[in-house]
């Protein structure tokens, strides 16, 4: 009976984080996959290690922080919420303020990195509280409009609020990912320069080709972020099969049995938006400080749908959807970048692949046939208003075809080979 | 220049002369919220479908008719010398028709696959919608802003004190003749089965009534009057550029107006739309020179407003509360 799929012998082994052998091994494996990629030593993924590949890679991460918290609400709670970009926006105006340096118009305490990122959090969070009392009253898609509300206001706060957020259109410089002691003191830890890994880890050097005696400042980025994500993501793996995380399923599945059986309803409304706000303030905090300096007008209504966007279709409700959903969401632009490049050489080349290039290039309003052009403006899309329509294409297609996401595709690879050669 | 004298004349009307202006482009501006409105809860009401995409419509109808009436000319083009103001209503006339046409287009292929599914799912669909559409429509406009070529442009009519511009007046006309017209339609027997099907689609179905075509109609009455409400958005004194990629988000602020007004109710997108008008235009007359208030503030009166309303009223002024059950 061993290592048959789905047998669980008792609760404890079900509900385990690992509850399987592959299981373990996969991760495993996955592990050492993220440690060996940013130091260019992973066979036929180095290239991923190059600053400019590794400075998508920390976007996939950091966004991955500020999704597992909106899986929460809205995959595990039920809550829906278009308001996200505003709690990450509450959260890094939180973390320029105590961390970043004062200047003539703008506030700032300058103080370290273990004050101001927890503290962005804990902002975004009593934020989250202090909503949470209409999300109680209002319902389903009046809470839709509710937080995209709370966007708006946001943006016009922001745009005002010149001491908290910098100038409207030129921002405000924010604190680096470095711990120091107190304010005024040489970081300790500094996650973004290049040069030596920190001094208590240079005379590891197991590999002979891995050079970590010079890593990139995108590289330190990484681990920093990759820890980041790895702790919040057993967090809210546990937070889900814990009592707080079963009162969530039950007030999402059918809110008044819920409360028939006992689940306050609007105490676990309450921890939901807390909690998830929370998660929202790190990543913002982060997401700020690695981009460095951030306008009033990134956090509008399109980062809050990337969010949902990445929770529908990695899949709601499951920490491994969030993962696939973020890396599906921010490679897909830079793949398609990649590829028109490659396109546009082959056409340039006369390559084997040039009638490709011509059918989806426009070059100029002679050229009837072809989507992308690859100029910003005239006729056809440049490839940024292309990867905007492709990404409201990629939402529509999920919806319709797997509304599961990447994780329901994965669940039917799964099934069809678990009875191999056996359809069912 | 024009912005000093316009101030003077503002410092010099008493305060009841300025109400009554204020109130009046307020009303004016309600109108083209409660166009927006319209459109979107009869979509609701009918589909049940949330339509984020409604901005992106509006503005592509109002480009349709900035291409129709200025860069191609139609129908001028073919009937030559006929007034300015009929070939511009013509050109309406057909983006409005077109508009109609893609809204058809938009239900068959995105939102009839997802009946049964979770309203939520539906109503992000159309936020893919309208990433698409509203990109799809700047690249269009080539990211700048194009004027509509309507014949009444800045000119105002003044009766005594009160002023007000006369496409302000059009657009209020338009909102009465969009009521009649919809009051009519709901008593024919095509408006019947549009009311049969919000009210229980299976049971419309026992009944003989085809609820796809039911579908259809409604998303083309909604795209029809969401390309009305873009129109009118993207004529002075509203826009006085033209459309623009503002324009999608300018129709966003309908959507407070829908909420106020609950979101299954006719009556209440009208009334909502002309609340939400009034209110934003009398923020902007009376706090715009509040300087702690900042930038912008009347833009976001319409969103305090439906949070207050929604704290004390849930379903807002006129919408159906929902039975719930275990």
């Amino acid at each position: 009976m061993r290592g048959r799929p789905n047998l669980y012998t008792e609760y404890k082994s079900e509900m385990g984080l690992f509850p399987t052998t592959s299981k373990k091994v996969s991760i495993a494996l996955l592990g050492v996959v993220a440690i060996l990629v940013p130091l260019n030593a992973m066979p036929l993924m180095g290239f991923l290690g190059d600053a400019g590949w590794m400075v998508l890679v920390n976007k996939a991460l950091i966004y991955a922080i500020a999704a597992l918290g909106l899986n929460l609400l809205v995959g595990v709670a039920g809550q829906v919420s278009l308001g996200h970009s505003f709690f990450m926006a509450v959260g890094a105006y939180t973390a320029v303020v105590l961390g970043g340096e004062a200047g003539k118009t703008v506030w700032g305490l300058g103080l370290p990195m273990w004050v101001w990122l927890p503290a962005a959090g804990l902002a975004a969070a009593l934020v989250g509280i202090l909503v949470a009392p209409t999300a109680v009253r209002v319902r389903g898609l009046y809470l839709a409009f509710v937080t995209l509300g709370l966007v708006f206001i946001g943006q016009y706060l922001w745009r005002n609020l010149g001491s908290v957020a910098g100038g409207p259109t030129t921002g405000r410089p924010w604190p680096k990912l470095e711990i120091a002691l107190w304010r005024n003191m040489d970081p300790i830890i500094s996650f973004t320069s290049d040069g030596p890994l920190w001094w208590w880890l240079t005379p590891v050097n197991w590999l002979p080709w891995v050079h970590i005696e010079e890593m990139s400042g995108e590289a330190k980025t990484y681990f920093f972020v990759l820890a980041t994500v790895v702790i919040f993501g057993l967090l809210a793996k546990n937070l889900m099969r814990t009592r707080i995380g079963r009162s969530w399923a039950a007030i999402r599945d059918r809110d008044i049995a819920a409360e028939v059986m006992g689940v306050a309803e609007a105490k676990g409304k309450t921890q939901a938006f807390a909690i998830s706000s929370f998660y929202a303030g790190v990543g913002g905090a982060i997401l700020a400080s690695v981009v460095g300096r951030i306008i009033p007008e990134t956090w509008d209504l399109f980062l809050s749908i990337e969010f949902v966007a990445i929770v529908l279709i990695g899949g709601a409700g499951t920490i491994a959807g969030v993962y696939l959903g973020t890396f599906f969401l921010i490679f897909t632009p830079r793949i398609v970048e990649e590829v028109t490049g490659w396109l546009a050489a082959q056409v340039a080349d006369a390559g084997p692949f040039a009638w490709l290039g011509n059918l989806f290039i426009r070059t100029g309003p002679d050229d009837w046939i072809g989507i992308v052009s690859l100029d910003a403006y005239g006729p056809g899309l440049s490839i940024f208003q292309f990867n905007i329509v492709l990404f409201g294409v990629l939402i529509i297609v999920f919806l319709i075809v797997e509304p599961l996401g990447l994780f329901g595709i994965w669940i039917k690879v799964k099934n069809y080979w678990k009875g191999w050669p056996f359809s069912y | 220049m024009i912005g000093v004298l316009a101030s003077a004349h503002v410092v010099a009307q008493v305060p009841i002369e300025k109400f009554l202006n204020a109130l009046g482009s307020g009303i004016a501006l309600g109108a083209i919220y409660a166009l927006l409105a319209l459109g979107f809860v009869i979509i609701f009401k009918a589909t049940q479908v949330v339509n984020f995409a409604h901005g992106a419509i509006a503005a592509l109808g109002a480009y349709l008719v900035a291409y129709f009436a200025t860069t191609a000319n139609i129908p001028g083009r073919w009937f030559g010398d006929i007034p300015q103001t009929l070939s511009w209503t013509l050109s309406v006339l057909l983006a409005v028709v077109l508009t109609a046409f893609i809204g058809i287009v938009i239900e068959r292929i995105t939102i009839r696959p997802m009946i049964g599914e979770p309203l939520f799912a539906v109503a992000m669909i159309t936020l893919g919608l309208d990433l698409i559409i509203r990109t799809i429509t700047n690249d269009l406009l080539d990211n700048t802003t194009k004027g509509l070529g309507d014949p009444w442009g800045i000119k105002v009519v003044e009766i005594g004190f009160f002023r007000i511009g006369q496409t302000q007046i059009v657009t209020v006309v338009v909102l009465i003749f969009v009521g009649l017209a919809l009051a009519w339609f709901f008593k024919t027997r095509t408006g019947i089965a549009v009311r049969a099907t919000a009210f229980d689609q299976e049971a419309a179905l026992a009944q003989g009534i085809s609820v796809g075509r039911v579908f259809a109609i409604a998303w083309a009455i909604g795209a029809g009057l969401a390309a009305l409400g873009g129109i009118f958005a993207s004529v002075p004194p509203r826009g006085a550029a033209g459309v623009g990629p503002f324009t999608a988000f300018f129709a966003f602020r309908a959507f407070p107006a829908v909420i106020i007004g609950g979101l299954d109710s006719v009556k209440g997108a009208v009334f909502g739309g002309l609340l939400v008008g009034v209110a934003e235009v009398m923020a902007g007359t009376y706090l715009g020179g509040v300087s702690w208030l900042g930038t912008g503030f009347a833009g976001i009166v319409p969103w305090l407003l439906m949070m207050a309303v929604l704290v004390v009223r849930p379903y807002g002024l006129f919408g159906t509360e929902e039975i719930r059950r275990v």
